[in-house]
Order: structure tokens, then C-alpha cells, then sequence
């Protein structure tokens, strides 16, 4: 406007918005993170930004706070064009993003988190510090001791601060990465509290959370991304929760792609004996007390958002953590709790979330990754026997149709797809009775992800069970039943037949059947 | 499996062989990589003194690698199991004095007097033992207690030379029984028997981390400790026994050492453990554990010992040998930094 410089810009007398994002694109080698996306927030106000994993949300944040560069498409904050990359300065005093993990130096105080790296000449003088900092709290309410240190405060607490932070850079534009995923409900109050005051002020947000109902209740305006495209901006008022949850799945796509485990009704279900079965398990901090079967030829769903607890629970399930109460049983037989090698002769076989954490050995062949769970098997007394190893793992090759030049070479040079199927062969290698998969196909091309659960089905199709954590609907679409958590307590069961948008909403926080009431929220 | 998978899966290998980029293969060959080194310095000591290529120099060279190359064995299995233990080189020192002070006599003739709990025999076993339960109070320290390891068994190494110090009050110990001293003063087939023994000892020790299931594990540890838990490996019990066996080893290497100059010296082993990484290090043992062999260390301690034989022969003062050892580890760093294109922390 000052300049006269944005002619493309629509609503030429109001004032320029907080930020406007278009035509971004960005790709990561042959994967296109945002398709053509846009998204323009105006001063003071709050935006909801949603969308499933994979929807292009934290690529776009990276773009809007310049840690990526787009491909093309342009960005502008208060109708100025967003300043050069690597110009760390100048992105601070525009935008600033809250993390869910606090970016605060916890061992240092309040004060110097404040203003790290921004003392000013000559030595630091602590009072004026302290002063400047209890001023800038101040300003934007904030109820913190400045000398407090940073580790000890509450998480919202943390999150107000980093928040103050920004804004003594000069930013009116702040993004909030599911800023409530760790806060209990006096603390999510506290924070919208303060973050509609900060509104008044005329502080933009841009709100990405998993949680719906929190999307009703804080934010003005709502743009959903699904698949790296811009599918909908709409005011909140304007678009009930079931629209909401339509657009995020895309029911039109979904009759045509979508593939259900086949509703056969099993015969006698009181009767076969179960093969994992948990019995009130519970984790301190994680999940409440939950009691599930998975029967033999059954694929089971654990289905939840980041914070729900599904992983805690399949990381208890194989012996990774030592559930707080409860127990598991395989085929009748407790398996002793908090111990991997017990779960696994137990029959539990694993396929860890992170295959990089969990599942691999970078450094080391596939021949090695695939047989780390059966050396064992491999030789005599104790001895592993490189050409056992090589045809073991020669035959897993084979049977998951893993793309490599042969067991030797090393697992890093695999691509993702790949690297995971060796993740599914070591836990298939011990032909295990209960497979227990976290989030398979993270990460993975469609047509390895189609192979990797159709191994998981595999199992339950051959007489044993499988257990697929997950918050994708396509990796829980194999399964016959799906629990959905929410908060680490059991908020809906649906059998195989359930709609994208039902499951959806659970996951979402939203009680069950709430996806079908149409229109406003109150 | 069938005689046609084997073949695709071989034709598949040396048909990415060719297009293979060149840093894979020297990041496979990496273990071998200081064998031109050793050749190159044979080649200059050659050159350099006609003595070196003696075998009386050449063995010498050998027997000085010996006890080192013990404490090399040892650090390198704990190093790939992604751990580190720097109270080595104070075991091989303590150990023996421990095991003097439990088997010799109160009274006699000699100026050390133990307290003769054990008969003279049993010198050799309690010596191993002593540092079976060093290692092991190390592994309590780092993985029960959950101590920082770099800076326990620093206080390790400093107590246990201070312990050193107290029990033999200061002194070196001369009056070691023979049987104690035997393993490091026989000859064997025209070499010292240490000699043998540590070759033995590092194909033992190859041989179990190649073909040995819990071998094996320790890559797995130290390449990626969650990964080898969530396969079912007892990361803590494999991590606890390889540093109880480490100061058996380093224990051992003391032994060697009192036989080879007939006492157990005040300051046996003092500042051994920068060689001990040195060695490790240059032999292409990752300081970030999972990567390495034991042949590697090996020939990481060979390399070390000849240059500074060659050049004592040379006529460069010994006195230059602490600056000659660090310029070496920093050039081997620099090296392998850029042969495995891997950033280290």
C-alpha cells in the first residue's frame, strides 16, 4: 500500500493482512509438499490452519517462518514481500512460530530467554535485565517471574513466554503448532485466554491443531490443505463440524480408493480364544486403563492423533515400556511386562514407529537389520554364520520384494519403502503370533505401502493377529475393528465399515455422532 | 535357498558394483586402509635405518605393541558397543598390584609385603579378576546408576592410579612370583609369547564380533541402541558384560606387561590412554560406536608403533613422541572424515 507495489492484491482499501502466502509450491525431490497453496490471515485475526498428515501444514509453516524456501509463489507480511532467506533477523521480527516442544533454554532464567542473544553492548547488566523483562511481561500480561528458571515453568507458561518473545521482536504474526497437545484444560483456557487478548492487540494467529473443537472455539476463520492442495477457506461460523471433517478427507475421492477389509462375519467369535488380549493396561501418563481382544485372523486398529496414547499403548504392548496396571496375555499366557525379549518369544513382533529411531541400523547391511531379531537362528551354538544370515535374509528379500543389490548392501542406501520392508522383515522373521505395527507405512511411496499391509493382513489372513497403531486411515482401513483413542482414553470402536469422517472425528476429539449434527457448535 | 535366487542376488551385486560411486567402496575397505600406510612406512624405515628391517627390531616393534594393542582390543569393542572407557589404562596398572598385594607374603625378605590371602599360584586369576570388577564397577556406574561415562571413568582412572599408588606406597614392585611374569618373558616358536597370545586374542575377539550373535549385537548397540532394543537385544546386560571384559583384558595386559620388564612399575600404563584412542581411532573404530573392526584397531596400533620406530631410528628424540601421536590422530581424523563423508561430532 505505501509503496503501491501490490496491485495483484484483491481488497485494495482495507488494510494489507497480517500475512498472505500464494501460488506456494514446494517439492522435496520428486514429492510435492504444497501444490499452489495460499493462505492469507488478516491482522488480529485467528486462522485455523487443518488438515491430515501429509497435508503440506508444517511445510507450510517452514515456508511462512523461512526455513524453506517455496519453489515459487510469493509471501507477504503487512503487504510487504517477506524478506530474503537466511535473513534470520528480519523473518523474527514478522513471524515467529510456537512449537509443541518449548524452544527455551531450560537451564537459563526467564529473563535471558527473553532476551538471548540480544543483550546489547558491553557487559550484561542483570537488573536492567531483569527490569526490561518483568516490563515486556508485563505488557503482554504475563504472570511469570523473570528470574524463574525456564525449566520450571508450567508448559503454557513456557508457551507465554515464548509468545512475549516473539512479539518484543516486532512480530504481530504468530503460528501455533498444536500449541494445546500437552496442556491439561485449565491450561488450554489460560492460553486462549491470553491469546484473545493478544487478538485485541491486534496480533494475528495461525492456529494448527488436530483438535476440532478447539478450532470452534478459538479461531474466526478456517483453511483446510489435504495432499499438499488448498481445499477450503471458509469463516468458521459458516462450515459445520461435518463439512469441516468432509473437507479434510475428501469424501468424493474416497469411494473410489478406498478398500475396506472385507465385513466377514466371524463364526463363533465368543469362541476362539484370543490371540493378544489386554486386561486393563494401563500407562501412568499415557493411557487409561483399556481392555481389548485381537482374535486370530483379525487385524486390529489403534487409532489416535499424536497425543492419544495408540503409540504409548503398542510401545507397551511389546515389552518398550512397563505398563503402570494391567496386563497382556498371548494365547492365555501372561507375558512378562517392560521386557522386549520376553514379548518376543511371546510371539509379539514389532514394527517400530520411527524407523530410524527404533527400527534400523543405518550403517549396517540389510542382511543385518533383517535378522536382528533371529540370530539365534543363525548357527550353532550361538554363532551367527554369514551365508545363514545371507540366505535368510536372501529369502525375506524375496518374500517382501525389497529393491536391493543383494543383503551386503548397506540399509541407508535403501529408499524409504525399502528401508521399512526391512523393518517388517525383522519383525516377520520370527513368524510371530501377534504382529504389533506403529504406523507402517510413515513416509513410504503408495505402492510400498500397499505391499506393507498387505504383509500385515498376511498375518491375520494366515491364522495369526496383527495390531496396526496408526492415524492414518489408509494403514487402518486393512483393519477388521478400529479403537479410536482420544487423550489416552478409548473414544469410539467402530467395526470394519466405518466412514472416513467418523473416524476422523474421533480422532479428532470429537464424541461420536457429533460428525452428523450440521451447523454451529453452540 | 534355490541355486537361481543366489545367482540373480550375485549378478545384482556386481551389477552395482560398476555403477557404484567410489566412496562406497572405500567406505567398505575402510578396515583395510591402513595397510598401504604400513607398507609406505616399511618402505621409509627402510630407507631411513638398515636396522629396521631386522627381525630383532621388527619383533622388538611387536612386543612394544603387544600390552597396547590389549588395551586397543578392549576399547575398541567398548567404543562399537557406542561406549567409552578411559579407566583402562589405570587397570593395567592397579590390577596386577591388587593381585600382588592379595597373594604375597606379610613378611620376608622382599621391600613389597602383601598380605598373602591367596597362594602364590593364583597370582594370574586374581589379577584377571580384579579387573573383571573393575570393568563391571564401571558398567554399574554408566548404566545402573546412569552416570555420564566419559567423566566416570575419568574419576575410575584417577582413583584407581591413586589406589595404585597407596597400596604399593608409590613404589614399583620388583619380587613378582614367576609365574606371574612368565606369559610376558617367554619366547614362543622365536617371538615373545605376548606376542602370540594378543594375536590370538584379536582373532578370538574378530572372530566372536563377526560370527557370534552377541558380536554382532554390539553393532547393533552402538549403531542404534533403540533399534537394537526394540529387536529384543539385552542392550544393557551385552553393554555391562564388554566393559567387565575390557578391564579383564586391560587386567590382562598387565600381566604381559609385568612379565616384560620383570616388575610392575609406579606408573605402568600412565597416559597410555591417548594411544589407546589414537589407535582405535586411525584403525577406523567410530567414537560414535557401530562402525569398525578389530583388525582395524590392530593395524591402527602397528601403524602407531612403527612410526615412532621409525622415527626413533630416524634420530628424532623420543622426546617428540607425544607431538608425533597427536598429529597423527588428527590427521587420521581428517582422513576418515573424508573417505566415509561423515560428519563427526
Amino acid at each position: 500500500m505505501s509503496n503501491g507495489r501490490t496491485p495483484s492484491s484483491a481488497a485494495s482499501p482495507s488494510p494489507p493482512p497480517a500475512v498472505q502466502a500464494e501460488g506456494i509450491v514446494k517439492r522435496f525431490g520428486p514429492t510435492v509438499a504444497l501444490d499452489r497453496v495460499g493462505i492469507t490471515v488478516g491482522v488480529g485475526d485467528s486462522h485455523a490452519l487443518v488438515g491430515r498428515n501429509g497435508a503440506g501444514k508444517s511445510t507450510l509453516v517452514s515456508v511462512l517462518t523461512g526455513l524453506h524456501a517455496p519453489d515459487a509463489g510469493r509471501v507477504a507480511f503487512l503487504g510487504e514481500p517477506a524478506p530474503a532467506a537466511g535473513d534470520t533477523a528480519a523473518w523474527q521480527a514478522r513471524v515467529a512460530c510456537v512449537y509443541q516442544k518449548s524452544m527455551v533454554v531450560p537451564e537459563l532464567t526467564v529473563a535471558e530467554n527473553l532476551f538471548l542473544n540480544r543483550f546489547g553492548p558491553g557487559r550484561i547488566r542483570w537488573s536492567k535485565l531483569r527490569a526490561a523483562a518483568r516490563d515486556l511481561l508485563a505488557e503482554y500480561g504475563v504472570d511469570v517471574d523473570p528470574a524463574t528458571r525456564a525449566a520450571d515453568l508450567t508448559v503454557e507458561q513456557g508457551q507465554f513466554v515464548e509468545i512475549a518473545r516473539a512479539l518484543s521482536f516486532g512480530a504481530r504474526f504468530i503460528i501455533l503448532d498444536e500449541p494445546t497437545a500437552q496442556l491439561d484444560a485449565a491450561g488450554i483456557d489460560r492460553l486462549f485466554t491470553k491469546l484473545r487478548e493478544l487478538q485485541q492487540q491486534g496480533v494475528a494467529f495461525l492456529f494448527i491443531s488436530h483438535h476440532l473443537q478447539e478450532v470452534y472455539d478459538l479461531c474466526s476463520t478456517v483453511t483446510v490443505y489435504r495432499d499438499a492442495r488448498h481445499i477450503l477457506t471458509s469463516p468458521v461460523a459458516d462450515l459445520g463440524k461435518a463439512d469441516l471433517v468432509a473437507a479434510m478427507t475428501g469424501e468424493a475421492t474416497q469411494t473410489a480408493s478406498s478398500w475396506h477389509a472385507a465385513a466377514v462375519t466371524r463364526k463363533g467369535d465368543g469362541g476362539t480364544e484370543p490371540v493378544l488380549r489386554a486386561e486393563q493396561l494401563a500407562l501412568d501418563g499415557a493411557f487409561d486403563p483399556i481392555d481389548f481382544a485381537v482374535r486370530p485372523g483379525e487385524v486390529l486398529g489403534l487409532a489416535g492423533a499424536t497425543a492419544s496414547g495408540n503409540t504409548a499403548l503398542g510401545e507397551t504392548l511389546v515389552g518398550l515400556r512397563k505398563a503402570t496396571g494391567g496386563r497382556t496375555t498371548v494365547a492365555g499366557q501372561p507375558v512378562r511386562p517392560g521386557s522386549v525379549p520376553h514379548a518376543l518369544n511371546a510371539g509379539i513382533g514389532y514394527v517400530p514407529e520411527d524407523r530410524h529411531r527404533q527400527g534400523l541400523v543405518l550403517g549396517r547391511s540389510v542382511a543385518e537389520n533383517a535378522t536382528l531379531t533371529v540370530t539365534d537362528q543363525l548357527g550353532p551354538y550361538g554363532t551367527v554364520l554369514p551365508s545363514k544370515t545371507r540366505a535368510f535374509a536372501q529369502r525375506m528379500i524375496d518374500s517382501l520384494d525389497i529393491k536391493t543389490s543383494g543383503p551386503a548392501q548397506p540399509v541407508a542406501d535403501l529408499s524409504g519403502g525399502n528401508q521399512q520392508k526391512v523393518v517388517i522383515a525383522r519383525a516377520m522373521a520370527r513368524d510371530p503370533r501377534v504382529l504389533v505395527a506403529v504406523r507402517p507405512t510413515a513416509g513410504v511411496d503408495v505402492k510400498s505401502k500397499d505391499s506393507l499391509l498387505g504383509v500385515v493382513r498376511g498375518v491375520a489372513d494366515r491364522g495369526d493377529a496383527a495390531v496396526i497403531v496408526s492415524d492414518e486411515l489408509d494403514d487402518l482401513r486393512v483393519c477388521d475393528r478400529v479403537i479410536a483413542l482420544f487423550h489416552g482414553r478409548v473414544i469410539a470402536e467402530f467395526g470394519s465399515g466405518w466412514s472416513d469422517r467418523d473416524l476422523v472425528s474421533a480422532m479428532e476429539g470429537l464424541p461420536a455422532g457429533a460428525g452428523g449434527d450440521k451447523g454451529d457448535q453452540e | 535357498m534355490s541355486e537361481t535366487t543366489q545367482l540373480t542376488a550375485d549378478a545384482a551385486v556386481s551389477g552395482k558394483k560398476a555403477a557404484a560411486p567410489p566412496r562406497f567402496q572405500l567406505a567398505r575397505y575402510r578396515d583395510l586402509s591402513l595397510i598401504p600406510v604400513i607398507f609406505v612406512l616399511g618402505v621409509i624405515g627402510f630407507i631411513v635405518s638398515p636396522v629396521f628391517l631386522t627381525s630383532d627390531n621388527l619383533i622388538g616393534v611387536l612386543q612394544q605393541s603387544s600390552e597396547l594393542s590389549l588395551l586397543v582390543l578392549a576399547e575398541a569393542m567398548i567404543l562399537i558397543c557406542g561406549r567409552m572407557d578411559l579407566s583402562l589404562e589405570s587397570t593395567i596398572g592397579v590390577a596386577p598390584v591388587i593381585a600382588m598385594w592379595l597373594v604375597l607374603p606379610s613378611s620376608g625378605p622382599a621391600t613389597f609385603h602383601g598380605i598373602g590371602l591367596f597362594p602364590t599360584w593364583t597370582s594370574i586369576p586374581v589379577c584377571l579378576v580384579v579387573g573383571l570388577l573393575i570393568g563391571a564397577i564401571n558398567g554399574f556406574l554408566i548404566l545402573k546408576l546412569r552416570v555420564n561415562g566419559f567423566i566416570a571413568t575419568l574419576g575410575m582412572l584417577t582413583m584407581l592410579r591413586g589406589l595404585q599408588d597407596g597400596v604399593a606406597q608409590g613404589k614399583s614392585i620388583v619380587a613378582v612370583p614367576a609365574s606371574f611374569s612368565y606369559l610376558g618373558k617367554a619366547e614362543w616358536l622365536g617371538a615373545p609369547a605376548a606376542v602370540w597370545i594378543c594375536l590370538l586374542l584379536f582373532v578370538i575377539g574378530g572372530l566372536a564380533l563377526g560370527y557370534l550373535r552377541h558380536g554382532r549385537a554390539l553393532y547393533a548397540i552402538g549403531g542404534n541402541t533403540g533399534a537394537a532394543r526394540a529387536a529384543g537385544i539385552r542392550v544393557d546386560r551385552i553393554t555391562w558384560i564388554v566393559l567387565a571384559l575390557g578391564g579383564l583384558i586391560a587386567a590382562f595386559a598387565g600381566v604381559l606387561y609385568t612379565g616384560h620388564y620383570g616388575a610392575i612399575s609406579a606408573t605402568q600404563g600412565d597416559g597410555w590412554i591417548f594411544q589407546v584412542f589414537a589407535a582405535t581411532v586411525i584403525g577406523g573404530v567410530s567414537l560414535n560406536g557401530g562402525r569398525g573392526t578389530l583388525f582395524g584397531a590392530l593395524t591402527g596400533v602397528v601403524s602407531l608403533q612403527l612410526v615412532v620406530n621409525v622415527t626413533t631410528l630416524g634420530g628424532v628424540p623420543p622426546l617428540w613422541d607425544k607431538f608425533l601421536y597427536g598429529a597423527i590422530i588428527i590427521v587420521a581424523l581428517i582422513i576418515s572424515r573424508f573417505a566415509s563423508g561423515e560428519k563427526q561430532d
